[in-house]
């Protein structure tokens, strides 16, 4: 069985800005234990000699134009969607208690 | 119910009657939201977009009476007047995008995705958003935030995920088409399961541009149709690169179909694929599958691929690291749910995701999270990431005997609600057979192929990338034999 505490799923949690609950934290710990205990099986798995992949298609630095398009969008259009808005601003809590 | 039986006429015919005034677009928008309508028990569709999908059937029927020179030439468009359904995933003007998650309930998309320019481009109205898994995660919609939609074969059974509300609609006859994503299977699987055609592009082929991420490095956009042709003809239109996606590659010159000979094809069955745990109704269907296609003339070798059974494994490594990264931008500030009571920024994160993201959500945050870790990065992120190119090789090497490579799409038909819910590692077992392709970006197709104790039954075929022309061609045959 992989070692994983409740202890670690909390700071995991912590890590990813994810409260958990009581239960949550429970549940999570026993899953997530069972799936790492699933991926073990890749141990088994000779890669010597293999490099990682993490493009398929081969397509390596591309690039475009630097340029500034207009899409016509409007400031209203893209503020639409913001949780507290002041004065035209994003407005968030504070930093530093 | 037979998925071939539809009140909707091919999609080149449709636009093709469109264009010569046959056919009203206003018609066939009000055909296909009266169908929502009166199929909503299924809950398949989240929202639809009624008013602007009006108003754009009226512009095309208008521009067909006086027609326009130079961009909307009527002439030329492909899906003229052919409504469709598009995944909740895919950012669409007309109503809300929220993923099936609650973070995203209330947005509305300030600009569309590129799918959805170019296919309104051709024509194509765009009448409603499909329910899924929240954020494509899951192989059963159950995990959808908002409602579970059913299999439109028995209420009680799951119509597969993560596109399940696309694939439902297709065979609940809302539309011709439906849009799709699949990350590990999330178009092939629901296919399967409802008895839809279920097509994924090679990795690249469509921009993702204007698409909610999963997994960056796997996502694909795809069709959800009733026929191969038809998935042909909804390829042709948004296939190409795109410079608002930097993973795009070149088309072929045409997608629309055309059937291929199968005499003298050579076609690989994937032993692993027929390896136990494969239920027995559905052997059935792919072995009798199988002996079509030989009676046909089409040439039939087995083929072994062992780092297969790994694949699984692979996936829910790579795949939970790059949402667990995706996911980071959902902070409750910019977009999205935000939580007004926090004490303070980080409180103001944490509740934000906390409230807004649904159970399996966290737990691929939690497991990404994990395998990305200083200490665990090398042991598992990076294994999982040779493995995958174990994979690759070997798919590579068996494309170099064999055009094509089949199986089953799914080792079992849909599931009933509620029956693989409680473990979600059985969950993640449904997409066995179908993570393997986007681990390799090949491109890959469900066709149905009958059926086992009255449940839908998917074969699927795959070839190596780029051969997506050559692909469509050859099930556009199969397709054709089996029916």
């Amino acid at each position: 069985m992989v070692d994983l505490t409740r202890d670690d799923i909390l700071k995991l949690a912590r890590l990813a800005r994810v409260s958990l609950t009581d239960d949550e934290a429970s549940e999570f710990t026993g899953e997530l234990a069972s799936i790492l205990q699933y991926v073990e099986m890749l141990n088994a798995v000779d890669t010597d000699g293999l490099l990682p992949t993490s493009q398929v298609t081969g397509l390596t630095n591309v690039t475009r134009p630097d340029v500034v398009r207009d899409y016509g969008y409007q400031e209203a259009d893209l503020l639409k969607n913001v949780p507290a808005l002041e004065n035209g601003q994003i407005k968030v809590k504070r930093m530093i208690v | 119910m037979s998925a071939l039986s539809s009140q909707w006429l091919p999609i080149d015919e449709i636009a093709a009657k469109v264009r010569s005034g046959q056919l009203k677009a206003v018609d066939l928008v009000e055909q296909s939201l009266q169908t929502i309508a009166d199929s909503s028990e299924y809950d398949a569709i989240i929202a639809t977009t009624s008013e602007r999908a009006r108003e754009r059937a009226k512009l095309i029927d208008e521009l067909v009476l006086n027609p326009l020179e130079g961009d909307a030439d009527i002439t030329s468009m492909s899906l003229c007047g052919v409504p469709f359904i598009a995944k909740d995933n895919f950012l669409v003007f007309g109503a809300e995008t929220t993923a099936a998650s609650n973070i995203l309930k209330g947005f509305t998309a300030p600009y569309q995705s590129t799918v959805i320019e170019l296919l309104e481009a051709q024509g194509a109205i765009c009448v409603a958003k499909a329910n899924l898994d929240a954020f494509a995660h899951g192989s059963s919609t159950e995990n959808s935030d908002f409602m579970i939609t059913k299999n439109p074969h028995d209420r009680t059974r799951v119509p597969g995920g993560s596109s399940g509300g696309s694939a439902a609609a297709v065979v609940l006859d809302m539309a011709p088409f439906a849009l799709g994503t699949d990350t590990g299977g999330s178009i092939r699987l629901p296919a399967s399961f409802c008895g839809a055609v279920g097509f994924k592009p090679t990795y690249g082929l469509v921009s993702r541009s204007g698409v909610v991420a999963m997994a960056s490095s796997l996502d694909v956009i795809g069709p959800l149709t009733r026929t191969v042709a038809d998935a042909g003809y909804v390829l042709d239109a948004i296939a190409g690169v795109d410079s608002l996606d930097s993973t795009t590659i070149v088309r072929e010159g045409t997608y629309v179909p055309g059937a291929l000979g199968l005499k003298g094809r050579k076609f690989g069955v994937i032993k692993e694929y027929m390896a136990d745990g494969l239920d027995p109704g559905v052997r059935l269907q792919i072995e009798s599958a199988i002996e079509k296609l030989a009676a046909a003339g089409a040439e039939i070798v087995e083929v072994s691929l062992p780092t297969l059974p790994a694949a699984l494994a692979v996936y829910y490594i790579i795949c939970p690291a790059e949402v667990s990264s995706n996911l980071s931008r959902y902070d409750g500030q910019r977009f999205g749910y935000g939580h007004s009571d926090a004490k303070d920024l980080e409180a103001s994160y944490s509740q934000s995701r906390s409230i807004g993201f649904g159970k399996e959500a966290k737990r691929r945050i939690m497991i990404g999270t994990y395998v990305l870790s200083s200490g665990y990065y090398d042991a598992y992120y990076k294994k999982a990431q040779t493995v995958r190119t174990k994979i690759i090789k070997e798919f590579a090497a068996a494309f170099e005997n064999v055009e094509f490579l089949i199986g089953p799409t799914v080792p079992s038909v849909a599931f009933k609600i509620g029956e693989n819910s409680t473990d979600p590692l059985q969950m993640y077992l449904t997409d066995i057979l179908t993570v393997a392709v986007n681990l390799a970006g090949i491109p890959a197709i469900s066709i149905p192929a009958g059926t086992t104790d009255g449940m839908p039954v998917g074969l699927q075929i795959m070839s190596a990338q780029r051969n997506d022309k050559l692909l469509l061609d050859t099930a556009c045959s199969i397709e054709g034999i089996l029916a």
